[in-house]
C-alpha cells in the first residue's frame, strides 16, 4: 500500500489488484461456508434434509417465506 | 486484504440482517399472519385438523425470523465481500463507494429481481408440498443461470466497450443478459399453485413486502460496505 500512498490526489490512483491466487482459498472455503449457511436458511428440511425432522424448517419458516425461498 | 473484505462483508451483512429483521417484522409479518389465517380457514373448511404447531408462532416471527435474516445477511455479505475483493482494481469503477453500490445493485438484480420475476415469493398456504423438490431445484437453477449470464455479460461488456465505447458496449452486454435469462426462464417449468380464493391483495402485499425486504438488505449492504471501505482506505493513506 505504501507506494500508492505518496501519489497526489490529482493523479488517478493505481489500485492494487488482489491476485487470484491470494483470493482463491478465501473464495473456496468462505464461499462454501456462505452457501451452506444460505442452504440452511433457505432449503434445509424442504426438498432435501441433512438433519432429521422439521425443526430447522419450522424455526426459520417466516424468514424463508419472506426472503423468497420455496417453502412447504 | 481478502480477509478484511470477507470479514467486513459478513459484519456489514449482520448489521443489514438486523435492519431487515426490524423491517420484515413491521412490513412482512402482518401478511404472513393473514396468509396463515387463510390456510387455517382452508383446512377447517375441508374438515382437516389444523397443522400442528411445532414451533410457536411467537418464536417463528421473533427469534426464528431474526436467525434467518442474520444468517442470510452474513452469508450474502460474505459473498459480497469476496466479489468486491475480486472487482476492486479490476473494475473500471475505481471509487470504492461507487463500486460497492454498483455491485450491490447488480447482485440484487441478478440474484433477487430476475429470479423473482419467474418464481415470486409465496406466502404460507400457497404451494403444494409434493412439488417442493421441483420448485426448489428450479428456483436455485434459475439463480445460478442468472449469475452465469451476468458474469458472461460483464465479460462481454468489457470487450464490447473497448470496441464501441462504454455506453454502447455495456448496453449491448445488458441486452445479452436479458436475452440469455429470458431464454432460460422460458424453458424452465411453469409453477402456479395458488389455491382458489386466496386474496389477490394479500398476495400482492406479501410479494411487494418480500421484494422491499431484499431492497433494504442489498442497499444496506452496498452502502455500508462502501462507506467503511472508503474510511479504511483514507485512514491508511493518511497514516502512511
Amino acid at each position: 500500500m505504501a507506494q500508492f500512498a505518496s501519489t497526489s490526489i490529482s493523479h488517478p490512483v493505481a489500485i492494487p489488484v488482489i491476485p487470484v491466487r491470494e483470493l482463491m482459498p478465501y473464495a473456496l472455503f468462505g464461499g462454501l461456508l456462505m452457501l451452506l449457511a444460505i442452504y440452511f436458511v433457505g432449503a434445509e428440511q424442504g426438498a432435501t434434509s441433512l438433519i432429521h425432522g422439521r425443526m430447522v424448517h419450522e424455526f426459520v419458516h417466516d424468514g424463508r417465506h419472506l426472503l423468497g425461498f420455496p417453502c412447504h | 486484504m481478502t480477509r478484511t473484505f470477507l470479514l467486513r462483508g459478513m459484519l456489514v451483512g449482520i448489521v443489514a440482517g438486523l435492519i431487515v429483521f426490524a423491517f420484515a417484522r413491521v412490513v412482512g409479518e402482518p401478511q404472513v399472519e393473514r396468509a396463515i389465517a387463510f390456510e387455517a380457514g382452508m383446512d377447517q373448511a375441508r374438515g382437516e385438523a389444523p397443522e400442528p404447531e411445532m414451533v410457536s408462532r411467537k418464536l417463528q416471527r421473533g427469534f426464528g425470523l431474526l436467525t434467518g435474516t442474520l444468517v442470510y445477511g452474513a452469508a450474502i455479505g460474505g459473498l459480497f465481500g469476496l466479489v468486491f475483493a475480486y472487482a476492486y482494481g479490476r473494475s473500471p469503477v475505481t471509487d470504492p463507494r461507487a463500486l460497492a453500490a454498483l455491485l450491490a445493485a447488480i447482485g440484487f438484480v441478478t440474484i433477487v429481481l430476475v429470479p423473482t420475476l419467474k418464481y415470486p415469493a409465496n406466502p404460507p398456504a400457497v404451494g403444494n408440498a409434493e412439488t417442493i423438490g421441483v420448485r426448489t431445484g428450479a428456483y436455485f437453477l434459475l439463480i445460478a443461470s442468472s449469475l452465469a449470464a451476468m458474469v458472461l455479460s460483464m465479460k462481454a461488456g468489457r470487450y464490447l466497450s473497448r470496441r464501441y465505447g462504454a455506453w454502447n458496449g455495456y448496453l449491448l452486454a445488458a441486452a445479452l443478459y436479458v436475452v440469455i435469462v429470458s431464454a432460460v426462464s422460458r424453458w424452465m417449468p411453469e409453477i402456479d399453485e395458488v389455491p382458489a380464493g386466496f386474496p389477490v391483495t394479500l398476495m400482492w402485499k406479501f410479494r411487494v413486502a418480500s421484494l422491499e425486504i431484499q431492497v433494504v438488505l442489498w442497499a444496506a449492504l452496498g452502502l455500508l460496505f462502501g462507506w467503511l471501505t472508503e474510511r479504511d482506505l483514507n485512514s491508511s493513506r493518511t497514516a502512511a
